[in-house]
C-alpha cells in the first residue's frame, strides 16, 4: 500500500498532535523547569513541523498532477501474495492469542504447516518439517536456554 | 596498553566455548548472507535472542563474526544469480555477474573473499589504533558534549545518503518517540504506556529489532513476485589463483576502498551498503580504465568489496568509544552490550579494558577465518543457493517468535514483532528508511538523559549548550551537517539564477 505523501504526512501529524496533547497532563518536578514532558514535547513539535512539510510537498506534487491518494502495489492485486502477507500476520496473531492455551508444541507445527502448505511445499515434507523444526527449536530454547515456553494442553514432558 | 590486559583478552577469546561460538556464528553468517532476502542485519537480529543468554564476550563475538561473514557471502549470489545476498553487495552485483558470464566466476568470488578479509583487517587496525586515544578525549566530555555527539550522530544518520532527508528525519523522530515509552524518565511518569504493564519498562529493544529487520523481511519475501532466479554457472575454479597479482596491481584501490569504508563506518547511520556504493563510484572515478567498469572488470569489486567489510570495523569505533552506533548492526550490538551491563562509552576502557581488547581480537580472528570458511562457502554455494526458501522462511518466522518471547518470557514480545514488522514494512513501502528509527530508539534514552541533565545544570538556559568550548565546537559541526544540504541547495539555486 503506497500512500500519497500528503496522507502519510497527515498520519504523522496526527501522531505528533496526540503526543503533544498527552504530555499536557504530565507532572512537573518541583523546583525544576524540565520534567518528563520536555523531551517528548520537543521531539513531537519537530515531528509536527516535518509532517506539515511533507503534506505540503505531497499537495504541491498533486497540483502538478500526481497519482491517486492511495496506490495499491501489484502484490495487493495478486490474491496469492495478498493471502501470504495476511497469513504471516495471522500466524503471529494466532500465537499471541493462543500460545498460553494450546502450548508451543501444538502452536508451532500448526503455524509452520499452514505457512509451508501455502507456500506450496509438498504435504508430507511440510508436515515432517513442521514437527521436526518445532521440536528442535523447543529443545534449543526450552532445554538449552531454559526459556519457559508454554506447555498449554500438553503435560510437562521433559 | 598493559600486557596483562592483552593476555586476559587472549584468555577470554581463546576459550573453547568462545571459539565454538565464533565458528558456529561464522557458518550461520555465511549461510544467511548467501541467501538472497536474508540480510546481515537480519542475521544479527536473529542471533540476538541467542546471545541474550551468553556472557558478553561470546555474545559480541557472535555478532561481529556473523556480520563480517554475511557481508562477504552476500557477494556469492551476486556473482552467480545477479541478486545481491545482502544490500552491501548490490553496488557491484552487475559487475560480478558480468565476470561470471565471461567465465571468470572464480576471480570475482576470489576477489570478493580475499579483499573483504583485507578490508576488514584494515578497518580493525584503524579501530585498534584510534579507539583508545579517542576514549581519552571522550573522558573529558560532560552531558553537554554528549548531547551534541548524539545529535551529530543522528544528524549524520539522516543527512548522509538518504533518498529523502525529510522522510529519514521523520523516521528518526518516530524512533525517538518510541524511546520515550515507559517509566524511565525524569519523574518516572508512565509515558505512552496505554496502561499496558509490559510497556512500563519501555519498548523492549530486541523484539522491536527482530520485528523491524526480520519479520518485515519475511513479509517482503511473501509478497515478492519476481520469478525464481537461475544459477549462472556450475563450475567455479580455484578462487585463490591470481589473487597475489591482483593485490600488487590494485594496491591503491584496495587501500582507498578500505580507508573510505572505515570512515563511512565511523559516520553514524551509514554502514556497509553506503560504503560499497560510494567506493564503487570512487573506484570508477579514479580508475585508469573507467570504460571497463560494468563489463566484468575486477577493480571495482576489489575496492568496494574491501570497503563494505572495513566499514563494519569502522562502525564499532563510535560504538565502543561513545556508545553511539555507526550503523544498524552496531545499534543492535549496543543494545546487547547494555543488556550485559557492559555499557559502551569511554569508561569501558578503564573499567573493562580486557573486554575491549577481546573485541579487537575477535575482529582479527573473524577476518582471518573468513578466508578458509569463505572458500568452503563458495564450494558449497550451488547447494546453499538451492536451499528451499519456502521451507526456510516459515522456520525463521517460528524462530523469531521464540526469540522474541525469550527476552521477557511473555507473548507480548511476539505482539511487538508483529506490530513493528508491519510498521517497518509500510514505512519502507512508502519510502521511509528504517535504520534511522532504530538509531533513534537506541539513542533516545541517552539523548534525553543528557538533555535533561544539561538543562538542570544550566538552570534552564539553553545557551549553555553552546558556550562550553568543546560543546560549542560540536554544536558548530552538527549545525554544519544539518544545514549542509541546505547550503548545497541554495548554491545550486544561486548558480542557476
Amino acid at each position: 500500500m503506497k500512500l500519497d505523501d500528503a496522507v502519510t504526512g497527515a498520519i504523522f501529524l496526527a501522531l505528533s498532535l496526540a503526543v503533544l496533547w498527552d504530555i499536557q497532563g504530565y507532572p512537573k518536578i518541583p523546583g525544576q523547569n524540565v520534567g518528563p514532558s520536555a523531551f517528548p514535547g520537543l521531539i513531537a513539535a519537530i515531528l509536527a513541523g516535518c509532517s506539515i512539510a511533507l503534506m505540503l510537498r505531497g499537495l504541491r506534487a498533486r497540483g502538478a498532477g500526481a497519482g491517486p491518494w492511495m496506490e495499491l502495489l501489484p502484490w495487493t492485486r495478486s490474491p496469492r501474495h495478498l493471502f501470504l502477507f495476511l497469513l504471516t500476520a495471522a500466524v503471529l496473531l494466532f500465537y499471541v492469542l493462543l500460545a498460553d492455551v494450546l502450548g508451543f508444541l501444538v502452536c508451532g507445527p500448526l503455524m509452520l504447516a499452514a505457512m509451508m502448505l501455502s507456500l506450496r511445499v509438498r504435504m508430507p515434507v511440510a508436515i515432517a518439517v513442521a514437527i521436526v523444526a518445532t521440536v528442535v527449536i523447543h529443545l534449543i530454547f526450552y532445554k538449552g536456554l531454559r526459556v519457559p515456553l508454554p506447555w498449554g494442553l500438553l503435560p510437562v514432558l521433559y | 596498553m598493559t600486557w596483562t590486559v592483552v593476555v586476559q583478552a587472549f584468555g577470554l577469546v581463546f576459550d573453547p566455548y568462545v571459539l565454538g561460538v565464533i565458528l558456529a556464528s561464522a557458518l550461520f553468517g555465511l549461510f544467511v548472507g548467501c541467501i538472497p532476502g536474508l540480510t546481515a542485519t537480519m542475521a544479527t537480529a536473529l542471533l540476538v535472542p541467542i546471545t541474550f543468554f551468553m556472557p558478553p564476550v561470546p555474545a559480541i563475538a557472535a555478532i561481529v563474526t556473523a556480520t563480517a561473514m554475511a557481508i562477504f557471502s552476500g557477494d556469492i549470489p551476486g556473482a552467480l544469480l545477479r541478486i545481491p545476498g545482502t544490500p552491501a553487495s548490490a553496488a557491484y552485483t552487475d559487475e560480478a555477474y558480468a565476470m561470471t558470464k565471461k567465465g571468470q566466476a572464480e576471480v570475482a568470488l576470489g576477489a570478493g573473499l580475499v579483499f573483504s578479509a583485507l578490508g576488514g583487517l584494515f578497518g580493525t587496525f584503524v579501530m585498534i589504533l584510534s579507539a583508545p586515544s579517542l576514549a581519552e578525549i571522550a573522558l573529558k566530555f560532560s552531558s553537554f558534549e554528549y548531547f551534541w555527539l548524539v545529535v551529530m550522530g543522528l544528524a549524520g544518520a539522516v543527512f548522509i545518503g538518504s533518498a529523502s532527508i525529510l522522510k529519514a528525519t521523520m523516521s528518526l523522530l518516530l524512533g525517538l518517540l518510541i524511546a520515550c515509552v515507559g517509566n524511565d524518565n525524569p519523574a518516572a511518569h508512565p509515558r505512552f504506556t496505554f496502561g499496558i504493564t509490559e510497556l512500563a519498562g519501555g519498548v523492549s529493544l530486541i523484539p522491536m529489532m527482530v520485528g523491524m529487520f526480520a519479520v518485515s523481511e519475511l513479509l517482503r519475501f511473501m509478497v515478492n513476485m519476481d520469478p525464481p532466479p537461475v544459477i549462472a554457472t556450475e563450475r567455479i575454479g580455484n578462487v585463490f589463483r591470481g589473487m597475489w597479482e591482483l593485490t600488487k596491481q590494485y594496491k591503491w584501490p584496495l587501500v582507498r576502498g578500505s580507508a573510505l569504508g572505515t570512515i563511512i563506518g565511523i559516520q553514524p547511520g551509514s554502514g556497509a551498503d553506503m560504503a560499497s556504493w560510494m567506493s564503487y563510484a570512487m573506484s570508477k572515478r579514479f580508475s585508469k580504465e573507467p570504460e571497463k567498469f560494468g563489463t566484468g572488470h575486477v577493480e571495482g569489486i576489489i575496492e568496494s568489496g574491501a570497503a563494505n567489510n572495513s566499514s563494519l570495523a569502522g562502525a564499532w569505533i563510535p560504538a565502543i568509544v561513545f556508545g553511539i552506533p555507526g550503523d544498524s548492526i552496531t545499534a543492535i550490538a549496543i543494545g546487547v552490550l547494555y543488556l550485559k551491563n557492559l555499557n559502551p562509552g569511554p569508561t569501558i576502557f578503564t573499567n573493562q579494558p580486557q573486554a575491549v581488547y577481546a573485541i579487537f581480537l575477535v575482529f582479527i580472528l573473524a577476518n582471518i577465518i573468513m578466508v578458509p570458511l569463505g572458500w568452503l562457502a563458495i564450494k558449497a554455494a550451488k547447494n546453499v543457493l538451492r536451499a528451499p526458501r519456502n521451507i526456510l522462511m516459515p522456520v525463521i518466522l517460528l524462530f523469531c517468535v521464540v526469540g522474541s518471547f525469550a527476552i521477557n518470557n511473555t507473548v507480548f514480545g511476539v505482539a511487538l514483532i508483529l506490530a513493528f514488522g508491519l510498521i517497518a514494512f509500510f514505512l519502507e513501502e512508502n519510502g521511509f528508511p528504517v535504520a534511522p528509527a532504530i538509531l533513534g530508539v537506541v539513542l533516545g534514552g541517552m539523548m534525553e538523559e543528557n538533555f535533561v541533565t544539561s538543562m538542570i545544570k544550566s538552570d534552564g538556559n539553553p545557551g549553555a549548550f553552546f558556550t562550553r568550548p568543546i560543546a560549542g565546537g560540536l554544536a558548530a559541526a552538527t549545525i554544519l551537517i544539518v544545514f549542509w544540504p541546505l547550503f548545497g541547495w541554495a548554491w545550486r539555486r544561486l548558480r542557476a539564477a
